[in-house]
């Protein structure tokens, strides 16, 4: 009922449409924190460092890593679910990857997201638990196998090759990599979302289940899809995140998935589902990395930082993401 | 219903005996989910007692309350958002924010205590009351709104302890975790805990009847009033709700105010129990997470409208037994969170079952 209010209002003149709303307001967000950045390395060391290429294609390959977290999570957020399991999904995908090693390592790591993102599918769509318990189930249970498995320490394997290539190495020593990774998943998700009949089925679902369903979509298969996807690319994101730290580590998602989901719905994606566009989640991280490199540079303490962090996510959603009146 | 055509004597010889059955399978229904898990809860703590190479000893009964409360107030504190189908991320933040207030306040005079508990208390309905403003007037969805200001909460809890540290008052302190009989010594009330007629309960530990005190005193008449119904209310259907008159907004301030105040009394006791404060994220984190499973676990539905804060004090219990075994078991340290999350899962997964006596294939959906 909330959903189809905004959807009446037709554009006039140079009036945004709500869904390009949140996109020109993060947009815009991005600009400022470049800004107030700006100012204050001027002001205090006389240079711009923020305003260069280089350092905006560094921030951009460092987010390349929640990129594709985040890429992966929206699709299941635009069902109406949520995947808690991606912390752990992250570092299991990793430490497989580089103890499998070889030619196999990339293949393993996101086969094991895969694996857990199915796992996670079957549960919420079958077993109809909700997603939110499930997955954070899930999430404890690969944190169990990795602790058991590597007895709590580091391991000792190291990334392939291929893997630091994907991760560190810069085409022509401009363009990182895993940037052109993020593009590819990128586009992919665009091209699912709105090419597919899986893509419109997942928008179906996140609006009435119900209703898909009665309307012939196989609604517990396409949730089975989503979660895989989730996983995936989780797990993906760990083969990249352990070829950039060249091991993997203990705890090395922990700080992906609360950012993903701050990400995603700063882009204007419903979290209750049925509505949202990737562009937004795209802009979404780039201000989430952005945001934390300045605030950074500005040497905020951690405290500074969680509030400010908070402060955001609540005023951007104040702008565009409130939900409509309840009126019977 | 009763306006057709059948005769009134009719309508009665037909409806007493079905109402009263009818009555009591509901009931059933309805606390079947508590029943559960206090069956449960049962089974793991006698199976715990059984094997504990000491046996039940006051001791062991009073490490183990201790060891419940916190999380146990955590769970109540998220069990209110979750009958309106919400969530409260930001409940082991708010524990931990009140629990680093109270490692500054909580010392000195008797006067300077009672106003540093005071305050501490204030300071978790606060967070809640700000929790329900956003939800409320700023019309953001709880998940979102609450994972936001869990961060504030995080960041000021991290200004006021830096690092751990801090001090409680050390009789407080002792008095709170331990029996009533030292409680009683330690504030010489009832002839130093020695009176004849303390001595049947003299064993209780003090967090057990906290937590028995908190049910009584605010649970029990908050689900009660008009604002308790209106949160269960909100929970079957917020539409139905508005158009019955109920004061949803109200309801809606109210239940994130006791979420906070339960957070906060939850951050009280922990800062007493360990005479410090900690701003440890991580373990913010992990009572937010846990308290989701103690709810679901205590029989409250994550959709809303059924469930009780009595289930998930009874979830929280079932979880922290569960590690009580996994200690009397020498299991080994690393394979615990293993365990813990199959079980999770297994305890879930359950529900599953509920499937298979559907009759319309549409009831699976929300």
């Amino acid at each position: 009922m909330s959903r189809t209010a905004d959807m009446t209002i037709t554009p006039r003149g140079l009036r945004l449409r709500p869904d390009d709303k949140p996109v020109v307001f993060a947009a815009g967000f991005v600009l400022l924190i470049l800004l107030v950045g700006t100012g204050y390395t001027l002001y205090t060391q006389g240079s711009a460092p923020l305003l260069q290429p280089q350092y905006l294609v560094q921030q951009l390959q460092v987010g390349s890593f929640l990129g594709i977290v985040a890429a992966g999570l929206m699709v299941v957020i635009l069902l109406g679910h949520i995947d808690l399991s991606v912390p752990w999904t992250l570092t299991a995908a990793a430490m497989m990857a580089t103890a499998v090693g070889g030619p196999w390592a990339i293949p393993a790591g996101i086969a094991i997201g895969l694996l857990v993102g199915i796992v996670n599918g079957l549960g919420v769509a079958y077993l109809r638990v909700p997603s939110m318990i499930f997955t954070l189930g899930m999430n404890a249970v690969m944190r169990g196998l990795m602790v058991a498995h590597t007895g709590g320490f580091a391991p000792q394997t190291a990334a392939t090759d291929l893997m630091q290539y994907l991760a560190v190495s810069r085409i022509g020593g401009v363009i990182p990599v895993a940037l052109l990774v993020w593009l590819m998943v990128s586009v992919a998700v665009v091209m699912i979302l709105t090419c597919t009949t899986l893509g419109r089925s997942i928008y179906a679902i996140g609006n009435r289940e119900r209703a898909a369903y009665l309307s012939g979509i196989d609604t517990n298969r396409v949730i089975l899809i989503a979660f895989a996807l989730s996983g995936a690319a989780a797990g993906l994101a760990g083969v990249l995140l352990a070829g950039y730290s060249t091991k993997a580590y203990q705890g090395m998602g922990d700080a992906y998935l609360l950012p993903a989901i701050a990400a995603v719905v700063i882009g204007g994606t419903n979290i209750l589902g049925g509505r949202g566009r990737y562009l937004g989640t795209l802009v979404g991280v780039i201000l989430i990395v952005l945001l934390n490199s300045v605030l950074s540079i500005m040497q905020i303490p951690e405290a500074g930082r969680q509030i400010i962090y908070g402060c955001v996510i609540i005023s951007m959603l104040l702008v565009y993401g409130r939900g409509a009146r309840v009126n019977g | 219903m009763s306006d057709t055509v059948l005769p009134p004597a009719a309508v009665e010889s037909r409806e007493r005996p079905r109402r009263w059955g009818e009555g009591l399978s509901l009931r059933w229904r309805q606390h079947a989910g508590i029943l559960g898990a206090l069956a449960l809860f049962f089974v793991l703590y006698l199976f715990y007692q059984v094997s504990h190479p000491r046996g039940l000893t006051g001791q062991i009964l009073i490490q183990n309350a201790n060891e419940v409360f916190a999380l146990a107030l955590v769970s109540m504190a998220q069990t209110v958002p979750v009958l309106m189908a919400g969530l409260d991320l930001s409940v082991g933040a708010v524990m931990t924010l009140v629990g680093c207030i109270a490692s500054h306040l909580i010392d000195g005079s008797p006067g300077e205590i009672a106003l540093g508990i005071a305050a501490c208390i204030t300071a978790g309905a606060a967070c809640g009351f700000a929790n329900g403003c956003v939800v409320v007037y700023g019309r953001i969805q709880p998940i979102i709104a609450t994972l936001a200001t869990s961060a504030i909460y995080m960041g000021i809890a991290l200004i006021l302890r830096p690092t751990p540290g801090g001090r409680v008052h050390e009789d407080l302190s002792w008095a709170v975790t331990s029996d009533l009989r030292e409680f009683a010594a330690t504030f010489d009330l009832f002839d130093d805990g020695e009176a004849s007629w303390l001595q049947p309960f003299a064993w209780i530990p003090v967090p057990l009847i906290l937590l028995a005190l908190i049910i009584l005193l605010i649970w029990v008449p908050f689900i009660r009033s008009v604002t308790g119904r209106t949160v269960y209310a909100i929970g079957s259907s917020e539409s139905a709700a508005y158009m019955s008159g109920l004061p949803i907004n109200r309801a809606k301030l109210a239940a994130f105010t006791l979420a906070g105040l339960f957070a906060g009394l939850g951050g009280l006791f922990l800062a007493l129990q360990t005479s410090s404060g900690n701003a440890d994220i991580p373990q913010a984190g992990a009572y937010t997470l846990n308290s989701i499973a103690a709810v679901v676990i205590g029989g409250t539905s994550l959709l809303g409208g059924t469930g009780s804060a009595v289930g998930s004090m009874i979830g929280a219990m079932v979880l922290r037994t569960i590690s009580f075994n996994f200690r009397i078991f020498d299991v080994a340290p690393l394979l615990q969170p293993l365990f813990e999350g199959l079980v999770l899962l297994a305890a879930v997964s359950l529900g599953g079952l509920k499937l298979l006596r559907l009759k319309n294939k549409l009831e699976v959906f929300r």
